[in-house]
């Protein structure tokens, strides 16, 4: 008999946040200037300079607190956190240590333990071969980035896989991206993620030893990641063999975990208070400035889809976290012939997120497609209405999909309105039962298995016209059943 | 006639004012008494006179001025006394040395001091140590102890120092001139090459109280570019009174007697005395806590600098050892241009930090210092200024106390406690003891700065304590 | 009481190399020093709040405004190595 396992993960996410000046000087922030060009005395830790915390940064953090459902500390404090590293210009980084901006809450059920402020290290880049110094490997920092403002979200240890972890940070970006704190966009670094893991016999109190995953830069990578290092711990415990705590890096082109540990002893940080700034205290029209910048966030736009629209869960959480998709999906909504309704909204989002999504590609913002919002109400519409079935409705959406344009014009020029009525359509099921003898008399005999072979052979001779239930009913009255 | 130099700040620009001296003419006499300087006070200064007609129509009128070296002046030496910044001219220029020069100074030289503020006899810069002008063969007191003793030689009016436990205090004692250091926060640190950033205060020198009000007057306000800082309640008025009638003078029954020497202690007395005369009253207080200031002090400014200091690491400015590895860079850097003194509280220091220690030490003595803070607060109810020596001693011989940190750090026992609790406090001289100045200290509240200016101009008037430079010593 | 180990454990996470001769120096006074700073344990500091700040001020914030920044070769004029338009440094991984 072998044990089970199961997996514990907590996440560390580092969020660049969207401000225009560094987190304590007012040095612009980087996109991609030369390097060294957005310094100035404090972000280049020249002696004398002293840090002041900009306001914006601390108001993005109080509205990142609120979304998370965060208590929001109405004092906390900058320490530093010591150690010496050429990205920092100081031999410290100014973090939160012990008084966080916020703390608690919860989004996508898991619970958040902390949200901090600190500041961005610079980047340090491996100088070439001519960059040498004495024949030995050199580096060169570019302090553009030193100082960018960063909110550190913390969750707790409430994650069992590598899948949830994805699904939270996806709501968690989805979250940030609405709230404009941030361009959350992970390769450009702006959405930086580490992962806490353990593994522990199933029932067990105990949390296992944990390993830190540093510095994942997509999605799939930690998922990839937190499989291959949980894979990684669980063939070590069944080899009877300890889980050391350390930092480790996944390659995810050759998929290997690999040690980060230094020869230094553990990192002693030393963390006080910085005394160089004084407590953010926060007042109460610092509270009602970031509420009133809420915007809806998505797990209120879900629960807003089921209550209102009565969207199934699954499709109102992937119109409601998709930003640009549930956008879309409102905007035909309101353009629909019925209006903002719920009775159109269900069949509408089944094809948003159905048809459509299919066509476009899981990542394409529908508005950037040739589709417009409100060709898709239209077109749905139409299908309800029967002026043309769902079939034909796919047809006239691969052309909104190719080229645009109106769904009622296609339907015309194409001859893809509906064959509907007895004088029409009889004639074609007849000819079709008279083309299938046997099928007929097994119909007949009261085997109705092979009525989908009727209905496919009306459906080709029509271009899928006809509504396979009016076809039915015909069949029966031809065959008086 | 009279010297140039021997003319205060006051004199001076009220000469220029009326036509009576030329600011370029001052400017010169000091910029070549400071050039041919054999204190060691300076560890540069201006290579000509500058062009001072904006200066001169502002409301110091070019008056020259001397800057410890740790205040950064844009294109300018500014080493804090260290090894590791030699040569190092910062892009930017200190808060406090702006504001100086749009009221009017021009900058007329750096002074030399304690590598990094750390000392109370400027025996640890790495550029030498500065010789007392009382007697070349002592000290003239740390951490400022160039501005002192410039000020003092009549080599510049008046002066910039920092004050962390003592370091203006403490000098201007020992110097015979007068020394402020004002309530925390109120003078920015931005451009300070920082110390201990809790404690860290500029203040002014000069040789009489008129002229320290006058500078500092000009050196204060809220900066936008030190989150620490703040705006004085009141604007800084130059002192009048003649008398101290009702002013009750407040001595620590825990801060005296033992330790000080009997030369110190009677001029102490006698200015005690002094007070009485004019009209004031003078009481024991009660400072419980005081005692402890000291210990709490070695562990918060180490600490704090330990801290600070980590930024000199050879990567963007200053020296760099040659390595081949990155922490060999480090550690070879910072061994090769860290003096003694400054390897000392840095270890101090980060074990204060270190893991498993950071509650007994730091933290204890960060509530230690809230004891104190409350001490003052309570004293304060009973007294309106609290008055001690400045220093338990006269300038001692150098040398003297280097082989001995303990001893060194004792000289800033009656200093440290106002520090750590953040108050103003003033410098002055009271007499003499074996021929050397005396000075006594006068503490108060918070942003008393105008009461403290005007208790010590009446008793700076009775005292006549002479500080004329071309005079110095002249009464021993 | 410092020992000669805590003095290079310290050493190390100052990055301040010491000789030999420095390390037993320096073991010796910071023991005296510390011993002196011991003092502060006579005193029952439970329920005392630490002081951060002896002046109580309230939240400095800035502006979010931006400010000119260096011009990149006043950043590397007292720099003592540059190289590629950086700050150049023996590699950490070396």
């Amino acid at each position: 008999m072998s044990v089970e396992y199961e997996t514990v993960i907590g996440l560390e996410i580092h969020v660049q946040l969207k401000t225009n000046t560094k987190m304590f000087c007012s040095c612009a922030l980087t996109f991609g200037e030369p390097p060294n060009t957005r310094t100035c005395p404090v972000c280049l830790g020249l002696p004398g300079a002293l840090p002041v915390a900009n306001a914006e940064a601390i108001h993005l953090g109080l509205m990142i607190g609120m979304a998370l459902g965060c208590e929001l500390a109405p004092r906390s404090k900058f320490d530093r956190k010591q150690y010496f590293y050429p990205d920092l210009p100081k031999g410290y980084q100014i973090s939160q240590f012990d008084e966080p901006l916020c703390a608690g809450g919860g989004i996508g059920g898991v619970r958040i333990h902390r949200v901090h402020l600190e500041e961005d290290a610079a980047k340090l880049v491996h100088a070439g071969t001519s960059g040498r110094i004495h024949g030995s490997a050199a580096s060169v920092v570019d302090f553009n980035r030193g100082g960018t403002p960063l909110a550190e979200i913390v969750t707790e240890p409430d994650i069992s896989s590598a899948e949830q972890a994805g699904e939270f940070l996806r709501l968690l970006r989805t979250t940030l991206r609405v709230l404009g704190v941030s361009d959350v966009n992970m390769e450009e670094g702006s959405l930086r993620c580490d992962a806490n893991i353990s593994i522990r016999p199933v029932g067990q109190a105990e949390l296992g030893v944990k390993t830190e995953l540093k510095n994942m830069n997509s999605f799939r990578y930690i998922e990839k990641g937190i499989r291959a290092e949980v894979a990684r711990q669980e063939a070590l415990l069944r080899a009877g063999e300890p889980v050391t705590q350390e930092t480790l890096h996944f390659d995810p082109r050759t998929e290997q975990l690999t040690s980060m540990r230094s020869k230094e002893e553990a990192h002693d940080y030393r963390y006080f208070p910085e005394p160089d700034l004084t407590p953010v205290l926060i007042t109460p029209d610092m509270l009602e400035r970031a509420h009133a910048a809420l915007p809806e966030l998505p797990a209120a736009r879900q629960e807003r889809f089921e209550r209102d629209l009565s969207l199934h869960p699954d499709t109102a959480k992937l119109l409601a976290w998709r930003t640009e998709l549930g956008d879309w999906f409102e905007a035909a909504l309101a353009a629909s012939p019925a209006g903002y309704d719920a009775a159109a909204a269900g069949p509408l989002a089944n094809w948003t997120t159905n048809e459509l999504i299919t066509r476009l590609g899981t990542d394409v913002d529908p508005a950037t497609s040739n589709v417009a919002p409100a060709a898709l109400a239209q077109l749905v519409a139409l299908v309800a209405a029967k002026t043309v079935t769902a079939n034909a409705g796919k047809q006239v959406l691969d052309v909104l999909v190719a080229e645009g344009g109106d769904p009622a014009a296609i339907i015309e020029a194409q001859g893809l309105g509906a064959v509907g009525g007895e004088d029409t359509l009889a004639p074609v099921v007849q000819a079709a039962l008279e083309a299938n003898p046997a099928i007929a008399e097994r119909l007949r005999g009261g085997d109705m298995k092979p009525m989908g072979v009727i209905i496919g052979h009306v459906m080709r001779e029509t271009k899928g016209r006809a509504d396979g239930g009016e076809v039915t009913k015909l069949v029966r009255a031809e065959l008086g059943l | 006639m009279t010297h140039l130099t021997d003319l205060t700040a006051k004199t001076a620009i009220d000469a220029i004012t009326s036509g009576d001296l030329d600011a370029a003419e001052l400017f010169d006499a000091y910029r070549s008494a400071a050039a041919a300087e054999d204190l060691n006070a300076y560890t540069w200064v201006a290579d000509q006179t500058p062009d001072l007609g904006a200066a001169a129509a502002a409301p110091l009128r070019g008056v020259p001025l001397a800057v410890k070296d740790l205040f950064c002046t844009a294109g300018v030496p500014s080493q804090a006394g260290s090894r590791i910044l030699e040569g190092y001219r910062p892009p930017h220029t200190a808060t406090v040395v702006e504001r100086l020069a749009a009221a009017g100074t021009s900058l007329l030289g750096k002074t030399n001091q304690d590598e990094f503020a750390m000392g109370s006899s400027n025996e640890n810069s790495a550029y030498g140590p500065v010789k007392n002008p009382w007697d070349r063969s002592r000290v003239p007191g740390g951490s400022s102890g160039g501005s002192a003793a410039a000020v003092a030689a009549g080599l510049a009016p008046w002066a910039l120092g920092t004050d962390t436990g003592g370091s203006i205090r403490q000098p201007a004692a020992l110097c015979g001139i007068v020394g402020l250091k004002p309530t925390y926060g109120t003078v920015s640190r931005y451009g300070m090459i920082a110390f201990a950033s809790s404690l860290d205060q500029a203040g002014p020198f000069a040789r009489d109280v008129t002229d320290v009000a006058l500078l500092y007057s000009h050196m204060h306000g809220r900066d936008p570019r030190d989150a620490t800082s703040v705006g004085h309640p009141e604007a800084t008025v130059l002192p009048t009174a003649e008398r101290m009638d009702g002013l009750r003078l407040g001595v620590p029954e825990d801060l005296t007697g033992e330790g000080v020497e009997p030369g110190v202690m009677a001029a102490f007395e006698a200015a005690l005395q002094t007070a009485r005369d004019l009209g004031a009253s003078v009481e024991r207080v009660a400072l419980p806590h005081a005692d402890y200031g000291l210990s709490a002090y070695y562990v918060i400014a180490p600490a704090e600098a330990s801290s600070n200091l980590a930024r000199f690491d050879g990567v963007r400015y200053g020296r760099r050892s040659g390595a081949d590895d990155l922490v060999s860079m480090y550690t070879k850097t910072r061994h090769d241009y860290f003096g003694d003194e400054v390897k000392r509280r840095i270890l101090i220091g980060t074990y204060a930090l270190s893991s498993g220690f950071y509650d007994a030490y730091y933290a204890g003595a960060q509530k230690v210092r809230t004891l104190i803070a409350r001490d003052f607060t309570a004293a304060f109810a009973g007294v309106d200024l609290i008055v001690t020596p400045t220093s338990p001693g006269v300038a001692f011989p150098l040398g003297a106390k280097t082989d001995d940190p303990l001893a060194m750090y004792l000289n800033d026992y009656f200093t440290v406690p106002i520090s750590l609790a953040g108050l103003p406090a003033i410098s002055l001289p009271c007499g003499l003891s074996e021929g050397l100045p005396v000075g006594l200290q006068l503490a108060g509240p918070a942003f008393s700065e105008n009461r403290i200016l005007d208790a010590a101009y009446a008793w700076e008037r009775a005292l006549a304590f002479d500080s004329t430079p071309s005079r110095i010593g002249a009464a021993r | 009481m410092i020992d000669r180990t805590q003095v290079l454990h310290v050493a190390r996470l100052a990055r301040l190399q010491l000789t030999d001769d420095e390390v037993g120096r320096m073991s010796t006074e910071l023991s005296n020093i510390l011993g002196h700073i011991e003092k502060l344990s006579a005193l029952d500091l439970t329920d005392v709040e630490p002081t951060t700040h002896v002046v109580a001020v309230g939240s400095a914030l800035r502006p979010d405004v931006v400010r000119e920044s260096l011009p990149r070769e006043v950043a590397f004029e007292q720099a003592p190595d540059i190289a590629d338009d950086g700050f150049r440094v023996p590699s950490p991984q070396a």
